[in-house]
């Protein structure tokens, strides 16, 4: 409860100060997560090379999603200077993902890694670790108090960060429909939105959510233009 | 004249005009003339005019004369082709044919081809085809991508194209165009005939009909003039006509004594929810239960076609319809027609009370019923433009590269083709007349592999440029996709309505009947238990499972009205000039009801009437706020673009703007500062606050961030193949699996803007949804010829348009705004206790 009144209150530059455990972490409003005191920057399934996946069936979607999402990704890095970041698995849309980086690409992405820890948790599409490329490959890892997983784990111990789910939340006002990703949390356990150029969401209401995050007390930070929004389960609709 | 006419027309065909009494009339001869000398053909004229049947018969006349095929002799190919925009047309028009070949003992066969023909029916087509085929523009495509299109072709004489008018100007007309191009390339003789009502510029339709080259050549023309008079008037209410909206509700009680005087009265709107609304009043005050009944797109076919059976057999005494009754099908004994709402433009104006009583040589009989006071005026001047015959058509633009990209995979599907000789071919067809080799190239480059900069496609390129200087297909699925993917109308996602009994909370019975489809959204908006109109019921609304929207029955209770996406039209350029010149000339006034001239008139005295080719812009405090409003008479889609670019340009300029409303004839603006004192002290002025370099940067920083262009982009996304449409029946697939446009768009912008797709996506939208070009011409016109009155309240012609305030609905570009008050709502409830 007094995460949640937290989180109606306290934002940095858009930004949602948060806490998931009793860790205070940073709910930024280009999806990415950040830990002032671990110095530790999280984002979670950029699906690098989604857009190049469907070039065997002859579907041709632009081919600059890897571009576009390292680009965010380097506005997060640069702003925080994090020592550690941990990308939350489905780095790449599939096995073979790496292996397809323009080498413009793979250039950018490697001088992001340098000089800071770098974490690839294994997801479920990219099982393996990303040929060629630096940083550690793991199932999970803990640090601190948070625990780093791709799948979220039900009945899980507090503190789990995991992704997976592309949490999306959407609201009905004055006759509009408004679906944004988000960060979708009870305050003691958080799913990060998706920060790939290609990616989608699901509501955080459909079925495949049901049985994270106890009750009432799931609130969805909606990511908006300039700041993120606070929105409780009883504003929220589903589809 | 009658010598012409033994001359040309078989003794079989005069016998059988003799035995009914009747002679063939002198278009239809014409026509038969000039097609026999070898010519394509326009004709116009008048519903009724007997013009399908003058478009056949060249084609009768020779099918009737052919000789017997031999024993052993291949089955012959199609000798005409007969294309509508329509399904239902081609229907009706069989059924129209059959009567005359069946009593002349013609041997001709004719049949349809449509997307609801059996797929055995369509084999069997193939290799057993008819004399006369009537289709659709998409059945086209299809066939001219399939591998056996030069045999199925190889006898083709003609090609009728019917609603010639209505075709031409959409995507549909574009895709059909390279297709008769290409049809001509096949067999260099074909002619066409292009069947068409009324139209301001026919020499647009005469250079569609035929192949372009430098010289502009041109089909003959063949105009039928005259027809009755119809007898149209406008509605005189003892009732106050509204102020704005567009309900018409005011004028019930006398359209309802019009239905019960006449056998069957056709009751036209311009939007489906003004049909659900207008049928709903009626049944209200329907205390004689007659048979009043409803027909728009979005019911269920078979409720459709119950409803078009009932016309036929005269059964009904009114119905309420939308355009899908508008194009030339004839049902019924119609005597007499209503149009609730302005006509918005001349030829549809003529088109639809041509419905009523469809003999030409009888006057048509119809009221017009204008919804508010503007609506009055807009009706006046459709009604002087249909007694002057003045008919405007709109504009046809230049053809879409996204229409493009299909046709040069769905060309290479048939057969291998060359880069110089299809571009050649496209040229020819007069919506491409213009289109740079460059652009062809990339469209092509498109097609080959998405003709991006990043080359990481190549290996799997759809089509290939080979060693003998030809593209092919790089493999048969490419062809499968082409064909699942074929046609330019894309339909909003739709659902399914099915109305079920409510089991109390929560739980509802499975099973109930279709209702139709709407948007999803329309749906999306609603939450549960609301309550909206379709089908002619009040319905509420229980949620979405799997692909259908669950509604319940709610008689009595208030509805929101369903909204449809693309529903309204614009009010034409032509109709809009006579409006602006009625208002200016008080002499013209008494034509117009008693409150519609008072209501002018106090206008001249309070503020000054806008003059013909000015600029009224008026300035007035109003509660604590500011207010402009201009009166440009462009149509909501102009007025809205304009408001757009106004409200950037004026937050420049230090105006603190804090919004606009746009109606069909003038654009509201507010603001916190003294708007009339700006312009007086000349801090801002109003000449270069109008002036046409908005068109220019302003339009494109806001176009690039706008929520139009993503719907823009999806159309093209889909029609040139880069995204694959979804299939009734085939599930949706999560979210988080399909990549959406809008994402697509995003990057593809970001990386490569001046991708071949996002060039045909902003010419979409500048023509379509932000009417750029008719805010261009309005600029231009007014420049120099600004008018600024500053009053100290709101004046007589400002009430209808500071009426829609409040009631606009919200654009995609406020999402964030809505965002916000959700969350701040929940925040000062928190901070409240």
């Amino acid at each position: 409860m007094n995460a949640k009144a937290d989180m109606s209150t306290d934002t940095r530059g858009g930004d949602l100060i948060s806490a998931v455990s009793g860790q205070e972490v940073l709910l930024c409003r280009d999806g990415t997560l950040y830990s002032p005191a671990l110095h530790l920057l999280v984002v979670s399934d950029l699906h690098l090379e989604k857009g190049t996946a469907g070039a065997r069936q002859r579907r041709f979607l632009p081919p600059y999603d890897t571009r576009q999402t390292l680009m965010r990704l380097a506005g997060a890095i640069s702003r925080f200077e994090p020592r550690m970041v941990i990308c939350l698995g489905d780095s790449f849309h599939d096995g073979k993902g790496s292996g397809r980086l323009d080498e413009t690409d793979r250039l950018h992405l490697v001088s992001l890694m340098a000089g800071r820890d770098w974490i690839w948790i294994s997801g479920n599409h990219d099982p393996d670790a990303p040929g060629s490329l630096p940083g550690s490959t793991v199932h999970e890892i803990s640090v601190g108090s948070l625990t780093f997983r791709h799948e979220p784990v039900i009945g899980t111990s507090p503190g789990e960060i995991a992704g997976h789910l592309h949490p999306g939340a959407r609201i009905v006002r004055r006759g509009r429909s408004v679906r944004r990703p988000c960060f979708a949390t009870d305050g003691e356990r958080l799913i990060m939105p998706a920060f790939g150029a290609y990616t989608g969401s699901l509501n955080v209401l459909d079925s495949a959510f049901r049985g994270i995050f106890g009750g009432e007390g799931l609130v969805a930070c909606m990511l908006g233009q300039d700041r993120v929004y606070v929105i409780p389960r009883t504003s929220l609709v589903s589809g | 004249m009658q010598a012409q006419t033994g001359d040309l027309l078989p003794q079989t065909f005069r016998d059988w005009f003799a035995e009914r009494g009747w002679s063939p009339r002198a278009h239809q001869i014409d026509l038969l003339s000039r097609v026999g000398a070898g010519r394509s053909v326009l004709l116009i004229a008048p519903t009724g005019a007997g013009k399908t049947l003058a478009g056949f018969m060249p084609s009768l006349v020779d099918l009737a004369s052919r000789p017997k095929p031999r024993p052993g002799e291949m089955a012959r190919g199609v000798h005409t082709l007969y294309i509508s925009p329509l399904k239902a047309l081609a229907v009706d028009i069989q059924r129209n044919l059959e009567r005359p070949i069946g009593e002349m003992g013609l041997p001709v066969s004719i049949e349809n081809r449509t997307g609801d023909t059996p797929q055995h029916k369509r084999q069997r087509q193939k290799l057993a085809p008819p004399d006369i085929m009537l289709t659709t523009p998409e059945q086209l495509a299809l066939l001219i991508a399939s591998k056996d299109a030069g045999r199925f072709f190889s006898d083709l004489r003609r090609v009728i194209l019917d609603e010639l008018h209505s075709l031409v100007t959409s995507k549909r007309g574009h895709l059909l165009s390279l297709g008769l191009a290409r049809l001509r390339t096949m067999r260099p003789g074909l002619q066409t005939i292009g069947l068409s009502a009324t139209v301001a510029e026919p020499d647009g339709l005469r250079k569609w009909l035929v192949g372009q080259d430098q010289a502009g050549q041109m089909a003959d023309i063949i105009q039928v003039v005259g027809g009755a008079k119809p007898e149209i008037t406008i509605l005189e209410s003892e009732e106050r006509v509204s102020w704005a909206g567009h309900s018409a509700r005011y004028a019930i009680p006398e359209i309802y004594d019009a239905i019960r005087r006449h056998r069957t009265t056709l009751l036209f709107v311009n939007t489906r929810s003004q049909a659900e609304l207008l049928f709903q009043e009626l049944w209200r005050v329907n205390e004689d239960c007659l048979p009043i009944a409803l027909h728009h797109g979005s019911l269920d076919a078979g409720q459709r076609r119950r409803v078009e059976k009932a016309m036929a057999t005269n059964s009904l005494r009114a119905i309420v319809a939308t355009s899908t009754l508008d194009l030339g099908i004839d049902w019924g004994d119609v005597d007499f027609v209503v149009h609730v709402g302005a006509p918005k433009g001349a030829s549809r104006l003529a088109q639809r009370i041509g419905r009523s009583n469809h003999r030409m040589d009888e006057p048509s009989r119809a009221i017009l019923v204008p919804a508010n006071r503007f609506e009055v005026l807009e009706c006046e001047a459709a009604l002087e433009a249909n007694y002057l015959g003045a008919q405007d058509t709109p504009p046809l633009g230049e053809g879409a590269l996204d229409v493009l990209a299909q046709h040069v995979l769905g060309t290479a599907c048939a057969a291998p083709f060359r880069g110089d000789e299809l571009y050649d071919e496209v040229r020819s067809a007069a919506p491409y007349a213009r289109l740079d080799r460059e652009t062809f190239d990339r469209v092509v480059d498109f097609v080959a592999t998405g003709g991006y900069a990043l080359r990481a496609y190549e290996r799997y390129a759809r089509i290939r440029l080979t060693a003998d200087g030809t593209w092919r297909i790089s493999h048969p699925r490419v062809a499968q996709q082409y064909r699942l993917n074929v046609g330019t109308i894309i339909e909003a996602p739709m659902l399914n309505v099915r109305l079920t009994r409510q089991r109390g909370k929560g739980t509802v019975a499975r099973g109930g009947p279709v209702l139709g489809k709407i948007e999803e959204g329309f749906l999306e908006s609603l939450s549960p238990g609301e309550t909206f109109l379709f089908s002619g019921k009040v319905l509420a609304f229980e949620g979405i499972r799997e692909n259908e929207c669950i509604v319940s029955s709610a008689p009595g209770r208030d509805a929101k009205v369903p909204y449809y996406a693309g529903g309204k039209f614009p009010l034409s350029t032509y109709l809009a000039e006579q409006v602006r010149a009625m208002v200016a000339e008080p002499a013209r006034w008494r034509a117009l009801p008693d409150q519609v001239t008072d209501w002018l008139r106090l206008q001249k005295e309070k503020s000054v009437l806008p003059g013909r080719s000015d600029l009224l812009v008026e300035t007035f405090p109003r509660a604590d706020r500011y207010y402009m409003v201009a009166y440009p008479f462009e149509g909501r889609l102009a007025h809205q673009t304009l408001g757009m670019l106004l409200t950037r340009r004026m937050e420049r300029a230090g105006a603190r703007p804090l919004g606009f409303v746009a109606s069909e004839y003038a654009l509201a603006v507010w603001s916190l500062r003294d708007l009339g004192r700006m312009f007086r002290t000349k801090e801002m002025s109003l000449s270069a606050l109008f002036d046409q370099d908005m068109l220019g940067d302003d339009l494109e920083a806001w176009l690039d961030e706008s929520y139009l262009l993503k719907r823009a982009f999806r159309n093209c996304a889909l029609i040139s193949g880069l995204i694959e449409k979804r299939h009734p029946g085939q599930e949706k697939t999560g979210r988080q699996v399909t990549v959406s446009s809008d994402l697509i768009y995003d990057v593809l912008r970001s990386h490569e803007p001046d991708h071949v797709l996002l060039q045909a996506t902003r010419a979409d939208a500048a023509a379509g949804l932000l009417d750029v070009r008719r805010l261009g011409e309005m600029l231009s016109r007014i420049k120099g010829r600004i008018v600024h009155k500053n009053l100290d309240r709101i004046s007589p012609l400002a009430v209808p348009v500071m009426l829609e305030i409040g009631k606009e609905r919200i654009t995609g570009d406020a999402d964030d705004a809505l965002l916000a008050e959700t969350a701040d709502e929940i925040f000062s409830e928190a901070t409240d206790r």
